[in-house]
């Protein structure tokens, strides 16, 4: 009953260091501590070529070579303790986050309303929660820390080398702010040719899909030599893409590797000249050497790791866009204003209660997208009647249900819908939609055992409990079928079931909801005619007390309804028992005359 | 049907080890021989790239010996010129052989894609119904990608770092025997904790990467389930579980990050470990004068450097090792022989899929006979027709009724020669099909499947599908017959520019540029199937099959359906696997089946007469109240 209170407290922040504050919060001491290892590691491994400059300088004075051997074992180890810290703190609280960051975005979308699911393709949510996320942790638990350890190793490099020649040290620093400013520069450069590379991938990657899934096709035109060339095109330009793009990166490579190698030529030059002259003693130029050495790589890197840092800001806006979306509460309660006050003091059981009433539609009006869809719809499903609904696409009717639901909210001044004289807005969403049992036209398995879709939505439920929903949708002779039963599974990773099996399988699924108003969208278009008669005999004589609402475009289905409502539009065209129907030669008797042509449907027998 | 099976043996092959000869590299020749003059040069610019990052401490050596000892600036200009014209050289080489690597990768990967998907088209529909088209797609797509990468990058970077750690140790030695060993005495340690930790890793990247498919399999099916999540209201079981697998995620990452850790620490320490080693020894060479300084500070450097490429080396073996399994299962696909053959001396005559000699071809007239044709599938024994015979003369309008999953497809699957008979023989115009070409049979029927299938592109590259050299006239005209002309109305009613309204001909014309979006999202179920109609009328074809949809279209688009299926039948041979009764009641004759058998032929009054299964399933579905 408080589910609704469970619902993830909204990461209502909107800039983007408060996103990423947000995430960070539950790991941040994580991070210090590895930020803390990192400083220790820098400063321990730096100071290794000081011990052996002091070694080689006093090689001659004949100073203690075990001592030194020993010291750089001990800080060796050192660094490695506090690198192992580092890297696994790091690891530790990247994950920390990352988790954190999944189960919210995975909450926030269950929570979302159906129409923003409708307005956001899935592709695109889908990237959102993989790349930008991985991106997001790419540029906290890498590129920032990475910025931050290469700023200390810097920093502290020179604080050695400056200590041994100051002038020798300038020269080891002017190149710095090249190799930089060179890497940003080519990595702006590469980052926009990766992008026509990953597009180029794209196509070449959708032309295959397309290709296998329309297969069938193929064969049947002869058109196997048209997709070669056209797989043939593509891949072309794909490798073309990635070959220019290596062009580039090599160029890159190249330069980049000159640029360092220069620098080390002048320090090696210009050391030998200072030893010579006596303002470098050998041991320093070789403590020298190792310095720089030890950063060429990090000052490399830098370049890319800021040219990359700036893609952050674009995936934290990304995950922004769905974190901040109002949820199904917040958009509803702005869409009926005044008009919903749940009542949170109607028990489970109450509810169940109400809903064996009748159900009203009063002036319901809708519209999606300034597009009216219901306009001033007004009729009454009496308590444990069965009705049938019958329309043509875009007639509004599965909009009814739709709202019945509360998958849409009626806006204050649209009407409303009552179930035994009460506002459904007043009713708490999550108990509403429990005694409510829903079966869409195209309904969705989800990827795991038969057993354990048909039990999703009580996990207590017993193999005969199960055994019995199945029973009654007509599903028990296909579940007989599979080697492995009720453990089969089904979706992409299993058997593929057809149409009429998902139908019938979403059907017993929906059976074991118990729920006393059941509401039928389409959802026998795919049983054949046999079957679909079973189904409807086992649900009337074992559920002969629940509310039933038919939706179909099949004549033969809505027949034994005790009314039916007929829409066009959105607007009610018809309403009456199938005989009243049928005998006033409207829109349901040329429906009724064009689906079954011969007129061999004796409807005055009834 | 087989479905079964071949799902368990997906899973079996996701995580299996394959050991081939030489890594599989052999199966590979085929493909890296065209390129041999890039891959050569790859590997000798990736060897000499080790060389002379082995040279490169030389230079340091030199001048301390040369300048620092003896205290004298003789030659250094002369020094530092020969240092920078290596360098140039070296970055030369350096650039080369990155290019190379590139090239390499590409050009491999988009040969073996190439291959994989054309042979692909040769292959008979029973593949594809035996494989997911995922499975399918990661052969062409990721196995290939992962093959050029190791054969390129991996490959390289692997003797690159064998010629730098041969190239050290040979130098150490000829330096200074005594002190090299001090080095190399941990090499053999190095290697064996190296190989000990990449085992790890593996398995524990394994772990991850399938976690990490969960979740992304937990998202779609969260996004794309949205509506009956809500409908269920289980969005806390979603979330729950969600969060076990996430929770999951994070155990493997943070294990493996730091049996990582563990691994590069180890290198590295080892790594300064060596530099102390040699430091305490070489410093009393040093002092007894058996070593210079310069030799000293090159096998420290030596020391310092050569432990990751060993650790790099180990790394490269064991992708070497996983690649193995890619290499299988690419091969696998491109040796599947295509179930349904087309003989040599038709393949002469016809020519093949991707070279037709349409000189040669036929007409077709539309006679059909099943002569004593019996079939199984390849996963059972069990007969799905047994000795069956049937004339159809042409013009015959032939509809198959039965129940869901009854076979239906079967007799049309063997028709269209997607599956041939395991006895007796399918005639077309007198002739054996097995006589002619399938790409010719196909070229002919104009086919229309349940589920209506469009290509990414505009409507009229769609229509041209069908008929390639079919004129904008045929599309408008084809498009016409099928009665969806409403579609493109639709469509060119968007392109309208209201100052300059275009005239009816250039705004339907206008329209066929309209793009179908993948797989024809863009449009309804409704008007796929109508363009899909309106594609196989173009195609002219003496024979059509059409396995009528059963998914609900609203009456006023079944309606037209219904007439574009009447059209389309008029005077040709047409099967048609039916649900509707307007389209049972046109056929001329009528095959009933059950259990994968035809048991009743006849025409409609002829069945009704008999009252056996097809009066019954008529009466059930049809005449609604027999309740």
């Amino acid at each position: 009953m408080s589910r609704s209170r469970k619902r993830p407290e909204g990461a209502a922040v909107s800039n983007r260091t408060g996103l990423v504050l947000h995430f960070v919060r539950g790991s941040a001491f994580l991070f210090l501590l590895s930020i803390f290892c990192s400083m220790m590691v820098t400063l321990l491994q730096l100071y290794i070529p000081r011990v052996i400059e002091e070694a080689v300088d006093s090689l001659e004075s004949g100073g203690n070579l075990v001592a030194s051997a020993l010291l750089i074992v001990v800080l060796a180890l050192g660094a490695v303790l506090f690198r192992y810290g580092r890297i696994s703190f790091n690891e530790q609280a990247a994950q920390t986050m990352m988790k954190a960051m999944r189960d919210e975005l995975h909450a926030r979308i269950l929570h979302l309303p159906l129409s923003w699911h409708q307005q956001n393709a899935t592709g695109d949510i889908m990237q959102r929660c993989t790349n930008d996320t991985d991106r997001i942790n790419e540029f906290v638990s890498h590129q920032l820390t990475d910025v931050f350890r290469i700023a200390i190793l810097i920093a502290v490099s020179f604080f050695h080398m400056f200590q041994m020649n100051l002038r020798l040290s300038f020269i080891a620093a002017a190149a710095i702010p090249v190799v930089v400013g060179y890497s940003l520069f080519f990595h702006v450069r590469i980052g926009k040719r990766f992008l026509v590379c990953d597009e180029e991938e794209g196509l070449l990657s959708t032309i295959a899909q397309e290709n296998l899934t329309g297969i069938r096709v193929v064969h049947a035109f002869g058109r196997e030599r048209y997709e070669q060339e056209r797989f043939g095109r593509q891949n072309e330009r794909y490798t073309d893409s990635w070959i220019d793009l290596m062009k580039l990166l090599a160029l890159f490579w190249g330069c980049g590797d000159l640029l360092s190698g220069i620098q080390v030529m002048l320090i090696i030059v210009f050391g030998s000249v200072f030893c010579v002259n006596g303002t470098l003693t050998p041991g320093q130029f070789i403590a020298f050497l190792s310095y720089n050495s030890m950063m060429v790589w990090p000052v490399r890197s830098l370049g890319r790791i800021i040219s990359e840092m700036s893609k952050a800001g674009v995936s934290i806006d990304r995950i922004g866009y769905i974190l901040n979306a109002p949820d199904e509460e917040a958009a509803f309660a702005k869409e009926s204003r005044a008009a919903a006050k749940p009542d949170s003091a109607l028990t489970e059981e109450e509810i169940a209660e109400l809903m064996r009433g009748d159900i009203r539609f009063e002036h319901v009006s809708f519209r999606f997208d300034d597009t009216p869809v219901l306009s001033d719809v007004s009729f009454t499903i009496p308590g444990g009647s069965t009705f049938g609904i019958l329309g043509a696409t875009g007639s509004g009717k599965s909009t009814l249900m739709l709202l019945l639901d509360r998958l849409y909210e009626l806006s204050e001044e649209s009407g409303s819908i009552r179930i035994s004289g009460k506002d459904i807005r007043d009713i708490p969403l999550p108990a509403l939609r429990k005694q409510i049992g829903i079966v869409l036209q195209e309904p969705f398995l989800f990827s795991r055992t038969i057993g354990e879709n048909i039990s999703i939505t009580r996990s207590s439920l017993t193999s005969e409990e199960i055994r019995r929903a199945s029973d009654i949708a007509a599903l028990e002779d296909t579940i007989d079928s599979f080697s492995s039963g009720y453990d089969t599974v089904v979706g992409e990773r299993g058997v593929t079931l057809s149409g009429g099996q998902k139908q019938r399988t979403a059907i017993a699924r929906m059976l074991t909801q118990n729920a006393p108003l059941m509401v039928f969208d389409d959802s026998l278009s795919a049983v054949d005619a046999e079957t679909d008669v079973r189904i409807r005999e086992a649900l009337k004589s074992r559920l002969s007390d629940a509310t039933v609402i038919l939706i179909s475009h099949r004549v033969t289905t809505l027949m034994e309804a005790d009314q039916i409502l007929v829409m066009e539009q959105g607007r009610v065209a018809e309403l009456g028992s199938p005989a009243q129907l049928y005998r006033k030669n409207g829109i349901y008797r040329r429906v009724c005359d064009l689906q079954l042509s011969a007129g061999e449907v004796d409807h005055e027998s009834e | 049907m087989n479905q079964n099976n071949s799902a368990s043996s997906q899973k079996k092959t996701g995580s299996e080890t394959v050991h081939l000869p030489f890594f599989g590299l052999p199966r590979l020749a085929v493909y890296i021989r065209p390129h041999r003059r890039i891959f050569v040069s790859m590997i000798l610019t990736n060897m000499a790239v080790g060389l002379f990052d082995i040279f490169l401490p030389l230079f340091q050596s030199y001048a301390i010996n040369h300048f620092v000892a003896e205290k004298s600036t003789d030659g250094i200009g002369r020094f530092a010129g020969l240092y920078l014209a290596f360098l140039l050289v070296q970055v030369i080489v350096n650039t080369i052989s990155a290019y190379r690597c590139g090239q390499m990768e590409m050009v491999l990967g988009r040969d073996m894609k190439k291959a994989s998907f054309d042979h692909l088209q040769t292959l008979s529909l029973s593949y594809f119904s035996e494989n997911s088209v995922g499975y399918i797609h990661a052969r062409v797509i990721s196995d290939t990608d992962r093959i050029a990468a190791v054969m390129s990058w991996y490959l390289s970077d692997g003797l690159w770092n064998l010629c730098f750690v041969t190239g050290a140790v040979v130098m150490m030695v000829i330096l200074n025997p005594r002190l090299s060993l001090t080095v190399i005495f941990l090499l053999p340690v190095i290697i064996a904790a190296s190989a000990f930790f990449q085992k790890k890793l593996v398995r524990l990247n394994r772990l991850i990467r399938d976690a990490n498919s969960r979740i992304s399999a937990a998202y779609n099916e969260s996004i794309t389930g949205a509506l009956t999540i809500k409908t269920l209201v289980i969005e806390d079981r979603m979330q729950k579980e969600f969060s076990s697998v996430s929770r999951e995620m994070r155990q493997y990452s943070v294990r493996a990050g730091r049996v990582k850790a563990l691994f590069v620490n180890l290198i590295s320490f080892s790594g300064w470990l060596a530099l102390a080693l040699v430091l305490m020894q070489g410093g009393v060479l040093s002092r007894q004068g058996l070593i210079t300084l310069g030799t000293l500070s090159v096998f420290m450097t030596y020391a310092l450097k050569m432990m990751d490429p060993i650790e790099r080396l180990v790394e490269v073996l064991s992708s070497m090792i996983q690649m193995q399994v890619n290499i299988e299962r690419f091969t696998r696909l491109c040796s599947t022989q295509p179930r349904v053959l087309d003989r040599p001396d038709v393949l002469e005559k016809y020519g093949d899929s991707f070279h037709p000699k349409k000189e040669n071809w036929e007409p077709l007239y539309g006679d059909i006979e099943f002569r004593d044709v019996s079939f199984h599938y390849d996963d059972s024994d069990e007969l799905v027709l047994s000795h069956f015979s049937l004339k159809v003369p042409q013009g015959t309008a032939v509809a198959i009724v039965g129940e869901t999953g009854a076979g239906k497809s079967t007799l049309v699957n063997l028709l269209c020669r997607f599956y041939e008979p395991t006895e007796g023989q399918i005639l077309v115009d007198g002739i054996d099909e097995r006589e002619r070409s399938q790409l010719w049979l196909h070229s002919k029927i104009g086919y229309v499947l349940q589920t209506p299938h469009l290509f990414s592109g505009s409507i009229r590259e769609n229509m041209l599908y069908g008929c390639e050299t079919a004129s904008d006239d045929d599309i408008l005209d084809a498009i016409h017959a099928a009665g969806a002309d409403g579609i493109l109305e639709r469509i060119g009613a968007q392109n309208q520019n209201l100052k300059d309204p275009l005239g009816r001909r250039s705004l339907l014309l206008s329209a066929l540029d309209g793009q179908v979006g993948e797989g024809g999202d863009r449009l309804s179920t409704g008007e796929k199937q109508l363009l899909s109609i309106a594609r196989a009328i173009l195609v002219r074809p003496r024979i059509f099959v059409l396995d009528e949809a059963t998914s609900s279209v609203d009456t006023e688009t079944e309606k037209l359906i219904q007439k574009a299926i009447s059209h389309i039948m008029k005077g040709k041979t047409s099967f048609l696997i039916a649900h509707r009764l307007s389209t049972i009641r046109e056929a001329d004759l009528i095959l009933a089946v059950q259990d994968g058998r035809i048991i009743e032929q006849g025409s409609h009054s002829e069945l009704m007469k008999k009252k056996g299964y097809y009066y019954r399933l008529y009466t059930r579905q049809f005449s609604g109240n027999t309740l």
